[in-house]
């Protein structure tokens, strides 16, 4: 007797220690059945069925029953939106706010896109599980600090490695040269901060000049009709597919003044450009929309840049500048709160833009600003199955996210605020040991 | 004579002002909308009276009285202005960061009533804001409660008039940062925080016994003696041994907020409110047993050490497990959605709309001790209300008009381009503000950081 009540133990702590673990996210083929689509570029599509298999949105369809091998997931009263993408964070660079030794997105020096973000995300940060499990499935990992601080990176939030979590998409970040004061602590007067500014556009134009030069040799020697030897100059050569065309340059500008000089520089300099922040921007909104320049706009849960702004100028402006014609996404601008992406295009859609345009702005259009449209952004027969399923809109706050795949991966609804719930919401023990 | 005559008309109009120092009090009538009492139920088509200054009547056809404005708030909701029992807006100074203790400063002292932050707060439906002293010491400054006002130059009409008294207090990596690490003084851990109140409380406690015990000899015949030295910071600390002043106390870990409730039940302590409180949940049967409670964020969490191990469940968690929660801003930012910072609370938790409502209303009031007045739509209570487009707790939740005393201080209908009260003539370059301001209660510390 007392043998089987100690097997009986056994194997119950077995079952207890494999409960313990991790859970790990599922691969295969799964159908979400029933659903309401919220395709983003086709519509809203009722009673839909999403077929995902080898990590692609195989087939969407009415269809009920599947072979064996697919899971089904009854999906009724549900609805499913693709995976919502941040167009600027600092996810993956930095773990805790305070402790400069957690935080790798600001490298020494003013020139350096070299610098990939990339190589720095961690995969194993707390904060990743925490902004997936609300629907933010992608986020671009961006670098800060000097005029050009590195690449930004595109990344899924699911993978063990930087190489497994990349999207796709990487390039360099400009910080276009600021003609305001960076807060009330910048104690600078008027004209040193001109003379500031002056002395970083000088400098950015002096590079240009440089990339034009390393452009020119480097084709040569392609062509073959030169044999100069390019020596190792890791920032031209970042900088070259910019100078090429063959990526967009993310240009941080915020102000009115700068975005309009900014405006200026990259028509001169023929660069493909997205503009960045662009706090101010629906004060040159018209000028924005004529140059075709889009942007990625945000926080925008924030204060207005100047005292004598109106109140919601933030919250209104991804709307205003939608409303003038220009290209709209939108980023939190977070770290350990990137999971606020669907409340910050919830703030645009209250206060003016469109709800289909405000779920476009953390969707389908950084997906086609990253050049990854054809894999992310929307739900289309194969597309990488990046999606989750909801109980409601993901702007409204009483919405639960149920589900989340990344990449036809199944992700564990796991994190540490959901741990830390379960083990205090009923403690035990609780005031008596 | 005639310079005398004028003397005396600027001396009375003087003696006038300061008799009329009572700030506006307004009548308005409510009508047909949404009434969410927070303590007697929600109410359809409702309305709300309001008369000089507080609230008259709530119930179904309500006539106005002549004279007495009408808004029609068909399809829209009313509810109690918001309280933030977190703030430092209206303040030109937020830390005086000198010593680990500082009882004796007041932000009463320092108060900006042409911060534009005050408007922009009431644009998300905020009426009152607990304008505190910052983290930076163990024992800080005395706060001050305020009402948004508005539109006056006079720093004591925004002053919540009879409001009771505060002061904060500061835990972990605050006190010990700026302190211990910047100035070598003690505290520099934990443990340094513990016994800087125990020799405060300690010595404040002799201090009162001191002065108990000349003035009850005083007037004997033959006492010989002086009386003890006057200290305002022992005065300030005998009134908090004293119940007379509420403690709101900075505090993220667990262990640290044991530890204050330790202290306190040794000194005889009852009054206490724990800010910020990211690990609360942790002991939260322990923060309910003493009857201490919680004001928190929503979801903020990893922007230092101490709330790395946290959790947006919070709220919920000390809500389910009894203690009074209220969610604040400690932002310029936050405290313009605090009706969307607790709907957060709905995604994290499931809190029914009544528990996520009391968050941002009745509870703030209960812990700034204000209860009796506002937090809720009561007869008797001040009129202290603002009008939504769409459920507060929604993503489309937009604040229409706030009042406060009945006075309407926001309108987005009339809401136009600068606002300022007052305006900087030397004020040449734009200023950008920086993105995210996580603490804004670590102002004015940063000559003391090593960083």
């Amino acid at each position: 007797m007392k043998h089987i009540i100690f097997t009986v133990l056994l194997a119950v702590l077995a079952i207890a220690s494999v409960q313990a673990q991790n859970p790990k996210a599922e691969y295969g083929a799964f159908a979400l059945t029933n659903a309401t689509l919220h395709t983003v570029t086709n519509g809203i599509i009722k009673n839909a069925t999403v077929l995902i298999r080898d990590g692609k949105i195989e087939e969407i369809s009415k269809q009920t029953s599947f072979q064996e091998d697919v899971k089904v997931i009854d999906c009724s009263g549900k609805h499913i939106f693709p995976g919502m993408i941040d167009g600027g964070t600092r996810l993956g660079l930095s773990e805790v706010g305070s402790v400069s030794l957690t935080q790798d997105y600001s490298e020494i020096g003013d020139v350096i896109p070299h610098m990939e973000a990339l190589s720095a995300v961690n995969p194993n940060s707390a904060l990743i599980p925490v902004t997936r499990v609300s629907g933010v499935t992608t986020v671009l990992a961006a670098p800060s600090g000097g005029l050009f601080p590195g690449k930004a990176s595109l990344i899924n939030l699911h993978g063990y490695t930087p190489k497994q979590m990349f999207a796709g998409f990487s390039t360099p970040v400009l910080n276009f040269p600021q003609s305001g004061k960076r807060g009330w602590w910048d104690e600078r007067t008027e004209e040193e901060i001109n003379k500031a500014n002056k002395k970083t556009m000088e400098e950015l134009d002096d590079i240009w000049q440089k990339v034009a030069q390393y452009h020119t040799i480097d084709s040569a020697n392609a062509a073959g009709s030169t044999s100069v030897k390019l020596d190792y100059y890791p920032e031209m050569k970042a900088l070259l597919p910019v100078y090429r065309q063959e990526v967009p340059l993310l240009v941080e500008v915020n102000k009115a003044k700068d975005i309009k000089k900014a405006l200026e520089w990259v028509k001169e300099k023929n660069v493909r450009a997205i503009f960045t922040g662009v706090s101010e921007g629906f004060r040159v909104a018209e000028e924005l929309a004529q140059a075709g320049i889009p942007v990625i706009v945000g926080p925008v849960l924030s204060t207005p840049s100047r005292d004598y702004d109106r109140f919601d100028r933030p919250y209104a402006n991804p709307g205003l500048m939608k409303e003038a014609g220009v290209k709209v996404a939108i980023r939190t601008m977070e770290t350990e709160n990137v999971r606020n992406l669907p409340y910050n295009a919830g703030f645009a859609a209250a206060y003016g833009m469109s709800k289909e345009d405000a779920l476009k702005a953390i969707t389908i259009v950084p997906a086609e600003l990253f050049d990854v449209a054809d894999k992310l952004g929307s739900i289309e027969e194969g597309k990488q199955a990046t999606l989750f399923v909801s109980t409601g809109h993901p702007f409204e706050t009483a919405t639960d996210v149920e589900h989340v795949f990344i990449d036809g991966w199944k992700i564990p609804m796991q994190s540490r605020h959901t741990e830390l719930y379960e083990e205090f919401l009923q403690r035990s023990p609780g005031l008596k040991k | 004579m005639k310079k005398q005559f004028s003397l005396i008309i600027m001396i009375s109009l003087f003696l006038v002002d300061s008799f009329s120092a009572q700030t506006k009090k307004g009548d308005v009538l409510i009508k047909n909308g949404t009434v969410i009492t927070v303590t007697n139920g929600t109410r359809e088509n409702a309305d709300v009276l309001i008369r000089n200054g507080k609230i008259s009547g709530i119930g179904q056809n309500l006539s106005a009285p002549s004279g007495v404005q009408v808004i029609d708030a068909t399809g829209k909701y009313i509810m109690p202005g918001i309280i933030d029992a977190h703030s430092h807006i209206a303040l030109d100074a937020v830390n005086e960061a000198t010593q680990p203790v500082t009882a004796q400063v007041w932000t009463g002292d320092a108060l900006n009533p042409l911060d534009v932050g005050i408007y922009r707060a009431l644009a998300g439906g905020v009426t009152i804001s607990h304008a505190m002293h910052g983290s930076a010491n163990a024992i800080g400054g005395q706060n001050e409660t305020i009402k948004h006002r508005w539109g006056t130059v006079k720093m004591d009409d925004i002053r919540m008039e009879g409001a009771p008294r505060t002061i904060k207090f500061a835990l972990g990596e605050n006190p010990t940062r700026v302190h211990g690490e910047g100035s070598g003084l003690l505290p520099r851990t934990r443990m340094g925080v513990e016994q800087v109140f125990r020799r405060s409380f300690s010595e404040a406690k002799e201090y009162m016994e001191a002065w108990d015990e000349y003035n009850n000899n005083k007037n004997k015949r033959g006492f010989k003696g002086m009386p003890p030295i006057y200290d305002l910071q022992k005065e300030v600390i005998a009134d908090i041994l004293r119940g007379e002043i509420i403690v709101h106390c900075h505090s993220y870990r667990a262990d640290e907020i044991l530890m204050l409730m330790e202290v306190f039940k040794d000194y005889g302590i009852e009054k206490l409110v724990f800010q910020h409180a990211n690990e609360a949940f942790k002991v939260a049967p322990e923060i309910a047993e003493f009857g201490a409670m919680a004001s928190v964020f929503a979801d903020w969490w990893a922007y230092k050490f101490e709330v790395y191990y946290s959790t947006a469940y919070n709220a919920a968690i000390l809500t389910q497990n009894g203690v009074n929660t209220s969610i604040n801003s400690d932002s310029g930012e936050l405290i313009r959605h605090l009706y969307h910072e607790a709907a957060k609370t709905q995604k994290y938790g499931n809190l029914t709309d009544h528990q996520a409502l009391e968050l941002i209303t009745l509870n703030p009031a209960k812990q700034l001790g204000i209860d009796n007045r506002v937090g809720s739509l009561e007869v008797g209570k001040d009129g202290d209300v603002v009008i939504f487009e769409n459920h507060p707790l929604s993503i489309y939740a937009i604040p229409q008009m706030t009042f406060v005393d009945g006075v309407k201080y926001f309108d987005i209908k009339e809401d136009r381009d600068d606002i300022r009260i007052y305006v900087d003539p030397l004020e040449e370059v734009d200023v950008m503000r920086e993105m995210t301001e996580h603490e804004k209660c670590m102002s004015n510390t940063w000559e003391f950081l090593n960083e």
